[in-house]
């Protein structure tokens, strides 16, 4: 391996890319790789990253043409010495890496991503088994970094679309136990930009940085709607 | 500051089938087959309807349609159709949410469950039944 | 109608059509490819009424999936209330077009009209 990687990254202003030599080790990552860019060459590298673990999901951006979380990726793993970063596709861009994620959350928000209870006054403990909490728990570990609608294909086209990310998560609250809102949230995805839009390309979950796998539970959640599940 | 555009990704995202995988492939097969045959469909229709003009019209069609160029367009025809019915039967089966794993407690590095050897030998099989039935149908149509 | 029960009828229409697309192939393996489609074998098919009922079903089957097929593919493609419509609209008169367009081939040869 190098010592030293060609970073590009592409600039909203100009449209084109600023190419930066940045030194690296074999544990350096794409999000240290900006950071030093941005610290040492040119400060006005717009970038969003917080927790640099991929737990806050917020430095998705597209690594050599795929959505991959910066902090998540090794310079190592990506077998390249030139590494490209754009911001992620099918988001608005605020400026060079940073990216709106004003739709993500409304179609979040749109699916009701919060327990149902049957009965608001029942204050009693609602147990759950090992198993039914193997039902969902997967999908509960979504950390909204919006990767799966940047790799989604029908997402590239359809500005209304609700987004894997969003029907993974109906499928969550769809699959706990102790929900009683299936029915809305499968009326509310029912339209004609909602979850038949999917066709089960699979390019959401092959991008995803925890294994949410948000094709299976888009799938599993149509499966409700077709009659496969009850 | 406000959004510059929706940098969607367009046509071009959605049919480039290089960056994920075969299931990515398949997805892009699926449409263009879906569209062929379509427009075969319409044809197919029409050029059936030259029967009304009786024997010399029907003739004159068969005629018109037995050349080697359009003989190529029906292998592709017969291909795009084996490859659309068994891949649709695969994805149905996937939109019902069968063969596409089970929940689970995922582990780094996290493959994705849905996008298992199932489906993707099922696209496989897709892909070589439709080359075998275009050969086939060269045989039958080429008198090979 | 909802997405939901359109999609419903999609998968119906594939799954029926697949097999009688299998049976009306066959059909023409069956005499050798290139007597079936001979003139008198093609008019005696489409006047074999139960032939001639499997060529209609076939029809309307292919008919409501393709197209529906093509508005899926149009929806994705742009979005907006006009056009949206525009599309809906525009795929429920091309199959509907479609379909009388074949009806008229299928019945008139069947009646013996040619």
């Amino acid at each position: 391996m190098r010592d030293t990687i060609t970073l590009r990254v592409k600039r909203s202003e100009s449209g084109g890319f600023d190419t930066f030599e940045v030194p690296v080790q074999k544990w350096t990552t794409v999000l240290e790789c900006i950071l030093y860019a941005k610290h040492y060459m040119d400060t006005s590298i717009a970038v969003r990253y917080s927790c640099r673990q991929a737990t806050c999901g917020s430095c998705g951006m597209r690594i050599n043409g795929r959505p991959a979380l910066a902090c998540f990726t090794k310079v190592s793993e990506l077998d390249s010495d030139t590494i490209t970063v754009e911001p992620m596709s099918n988001f608005p861009i605020i400026r060079d890496l940073a990216v709106r994620f004003d739709r993500l959350f409304e179609n979040h928000h749109r699916i009701r991503p919060y327990l149902e209870p049957g009965d608001a006054d029942d204050k009693r403990e609602h147990l759950q088994s090992p198993a039914e909490l193997d039902r969902y728990i997967q999908f509960a570990n979504c950390i909204k970094c919006g990767l799966c609608n940047s790799a989604c294909p029908t997402m590239a086209t359809d500005t209304t679309f609700v987004g894997p990310q969003a029907l993974a998560q109906a499928y969550r609250y769809v699959a706990d136990s102790r929900d009683t809102g299936k029915d809305k949230r499968l009326s509310i995805i029912d339209d004609s930009h909602g979850i038949w839009r999917c066709h089960f390309a699979g390019s959401c979950s092959q991008v995803c940085p925890k294994g949410v796998d948000p094709a299976m539970g888009i799938q599993l959640l149509r499966g409700y709607m077709l009659g496969f599940r009850g | 500051m406000e959004p510059r555009d929706e940098n969607r990704e367009g046509l071009g995202g959605m049919a480039n089938p290089g960056r994920y995988g075969i299931e990515r492939v398949a997805y892009w097969l699926m449409r263009l087959s879906g569209l062929g045959l379509l427009a075969y469909f319409i044809g197919h229709i029409y050029e059936t309807s030259s029967i009304l003009r009786g024997e010399a019209g029907w003739d004159e069609l068969l005629e018109l349609t037995s050349t080697p160029e359009l003989h190529i367009m029906l292998v592709i025809v017969i291909g795009m159709c084996v490859f659309h019915t068994v891949n649709g039967i695969r994805v149905m089966l996937g939109h019902g949410g069968v063969g596409v794993g089970r929940p689970t407690r995922p582990d780094y590095p996290y493959p994705p469950a849905s996008q298992n050897a199932r489906h993707k030998i099922a696209i496989y099989s897709a892909i070589v039944l439709a080359a075998i039935a275009m050969v086939y149908g060269s045989t039958v149509l080429f008198g090979v | 109608m909802r997405e939901s029960h359109i999609m419903k009828i999609h998968y119906g229409t594939a799954l029926a059509a697949v097999g009688l697309v299998a049976v009306h192939i066959l059909m023409r393996m069956a005499d050798g490819y290139a007597e079936s489609l001979e003139f008198a074998n093609v008019v005696a098919n489409y006047q074999f009424l139960p032939y001639a009922g499997l060529l209609e079903i076939m029809l309307i089957l292919l008919s409501v999936h393709g197209f529906n097929g093509l508005r899926v593919i149009l929806l994705e493609l742009r979005q907006g209330p006009s056009y949206e419509k525009a599309v809906s609209y525009g795929c429920v008169a091309a199959m509907i077009g479609l379909i009388a367009y074949g009806t008229r081939t299928i019945v008139m040869v069947n009646v013996g009209m040619i």
